[in-house]
């Protein structure tokens, strides 16, 4: 009996987590009229009309096809370029070393609102407005220091003697580095790309200044159809939940990682 | 010669490692590189893998030029005090991974891996990933790993030294069993003079970043040509102090005096380095040739069957180690006899005196 209390809390602190989630996808199955109409904490009529609206409407699912395309896009550049950066902040000293790792945090330090404006005219100026590429460079921004961050950790903790060992059976660099290197920092690499993707899907800002039809994110698909319907709720709702759904994949496969890039002090 | 050092000194930054430097290796058996942490060894066999490029001077490899040869181009195995596997292949993947990278055919790479755990006595874990190894058992990967490319030059960084004292006696024995018979040059940096005289072969003692001398095993412990030799290559350390030589005389200050014999006794009258091991500082005098001297005990320690114990003599420090258990009392004065045979004569510049 003695176990009652914390069990209530854990309970109540559960209930508290999850109480916008359930109204989220409670309202996702409901109409307009019944979330207008009045207080339900079930749907009164189950519908599947405001998710088959955004599965067949090509201006509702190509905000998703948008999003998941630059932010794949975003997260395979920023490991690609962090992986031969964070290898040389972990194994090479050079010259302001020390200053160059510091001063690729402080980039993460500005609001994305401060770049969207030389963003927009930069990427106007040569022609990458409203392309999927603009949006996964602009995010790469914050993306690329974030991963040699957490790569470096990684990395460090791998000791320089396996490369040595390495070279020694032979290894040419390239061929140590995928098939030696790698696998040794595989969690490392699934938490950094699961925080890349993590920061390019939620980010809207940058996102939606520099679309306007052919990349538009869902995110800004949400906003506008909210100003320019009216208020379909229950539409937005099922966006709501759909949006929350890749992410809750991702989390998935690295949740196990993720505890060591926190024990690491890097995420 | 297969590897040989010729005028090599490396820097790293102001930091100077390694002095210049010149010796060439023993072709087969046991080179050891004897010398404290930090004195430089690890440098030295990062700089005969090809690891580290010398500052300056040439690196001989069998009468060829490898100064600037690439690693992976050499034909070397190299083993680390701490136990480097591939975590993410098995005990097996680990050991054939040198062959692959070679491109050797799958039925040699398995008969060479089979031959090569049996050495090792590795069989039973050929399947296991080296994580779910005891220590003991990954550094045996390491080695196996080492062997199976039958390089002509084994390189091994300490390799006991993180192991627990009765797995590093058990590997130690097996060690020469290992490379016997296969022609390979080995070198072997350890800081612990036992395992040197254990293992035998050649030694070259390192000091602060100076090779102090190198040669026969033996020879070394017996006729050190400097001091810093001799304390390098002795455990627990030599005693060193002052003395005077007067006439057939030598002085250790008011506290004993002896009849110099050997090659001090050709030598002018003057001011000497003794060098004594510390088994030849006894509680009990030995044959004719000893001189009594009484110090103040400091530390004892007794282990099973010996005695140690420290002991002050005008301010100096002494170690005197013997079989059988002393009655030594701390705090108290307590004769000690030196068996002068055991005396080692030094020049003030470290020097030993020679005939």
């Amino acid at each position: 009996m003695r176990a009652r209390l914390p069990t209530v809390a854990l309970i109540l602190y559960i209930v508290f987590l999850m109480l916008p989630i359930y109204w989220l996808v409670a309202m996702s199955f409901k109409t307009t009229n019944e979330i207008l109409g009045g207080f339900t904490l079930f749907p009164q009529v189950w519908t599947l009309e405001n998710y088959l609206t955004i599965l067949t409407d090509p201006t509702w699912y190509w905000g998703y096809i948008n999003s998941i395309i630059y932010v794949t896009l975003n997260t395979v550049l920023a490991i690609a370029v962090a992986l031969p950066a964070a290898y040389a902040f972990s194994r090479y000293r050079f010259l302001g070393d020390k200053h160059l790792f510091f001063w690729l945090l402080t980039n993460r330090m500005a609001p994305p609102a401060v770049f969207a404006l030389p963003f927009f005219q930069l990427y106007s100026a040569i022609g990458l407005f409203d392309t999927h590429i603009a949006v996964a460079l602009a995010h790469c921004l914050f993306n690329i220091p974030l991963a040699v961050w957490i790569l470096e950790g990684f990395m460090s903790g791998v000791p320089k003697e396996l490369d040595e060992t390495a070279y020694v059976d032979g290894y040419s660099f390239p061929h140590f580095f995928t098939r030696i290197f790698l696998p040794n920092i595989s969690s490392g690499v699934g938490v950094a790309a699961f925080f890349c993707f993590m920061f390019s899907w939620v980010e809207m800002l940058l996102a939606k200044t520099l679309t306007a039809v052919e990349a538009k994110p869902i995110v800004a698909t949400m906003t506008r159809t909210a100003s320019t319907a009216g208020y379909d709720l229950g539409l937005l709702a099922a966006a709501g939940v759909l949006t929350i759904i890749p992410g809750a994949i991702v989390i998935y496969f690295v949740r196990n990682y993720i505890a060591r890039g926190f024990a690491l002090g890097r995420v | 010669m297969s590897l040989e050092f010729q005028a090599v000194v490396k820097r790293s930054g102001a930091d100077t490692l390694i002095y210049e430097t010149s010796f060439a290796l023993a072709a087969t058996g046991f080179n050891m590189l004897l010398g404290e942490t930090n004195a430089g060894k690890t440098t030295l066999i990062k700089m005969m893998a090809g690891l580290d490029r010398p500052t300056s001077g040439r690196i001989l490899f069998k009468g060829e030029d490898v100064t600037k040869l690439p690693t992976q181009k050499r034909r070397i195995s190299l083993v680390h005090q701490f136990f480097v596997n591939y975590g993410h292949m098995s005990v097996y993947d680990n050991i054939a991974s040198p062959l692959r990278v070679a491109r050797m055919r799958d039925a040699d790479v398995k008969r060479r891996v089979g031959e090569a755990a049996e050495l090792l006595r590795l069989e039973p874990f050929l399947r296991r990933r080296p994580g779910e190894l005891s220590g003991g058992q990954q550094q045996r990967t390491a080695l196996a790993r080492a062997i199976v490319k039958d390089s002509e030059l084994v390189l091994l960084d300490e390799p006991l030294a993180n192991l627990d004292y009765k797995l590093r006696e058990e590997l130690r024995e097996e060690l020469p069993r290992l490379f016997a018979g296969r022609g390979a040059a080995v070198v072997y940096a350890t800081s612990e003079p036992t395992e040197a005289l254990m293992l035998g072969g050649h030694t070259a003692t390192v000091s602060k970043g100076r090779v102090t001398q190198f040669g026969p095993t033996s020879d070394l412990y017996r006729s050190p040509d400097d001091l810093e030799t001799a304390r390098v290559f002795s455990d627990p350390p030599i005693n060193v102090a002052p003395v005077v030589k007067r006439g057939h005389e030598i002085h250790l200050g008011n506290a004993a005096h002896w009849a110099a014999a050997g090659t001090i006794a050709g030598a002018p009258d003057g001011d000497y380095m003794v060098g004594v091991r510390p088994h030849f500082v006894t509680p009990v005098p030995h044959g004719d040739a000893s001189a009594p001297l009484t110090g103040k005990v400091l530390i004892t320690e007794l282990s099973g069957s010996e005695s140690t114990a420290h002991f002050e003599i005008a301010d100096r420090a002494w170690v005197s180690h013997s079989h059988g258990i002393h009655p030594f009392r701390v705090g108290e004065e307590h004769d000690f006899h030196i068996d002068t045979t055991g005396c080692i004569y030094f020049h003030a510049d470290g020097r030993r005196v020679m005939v």
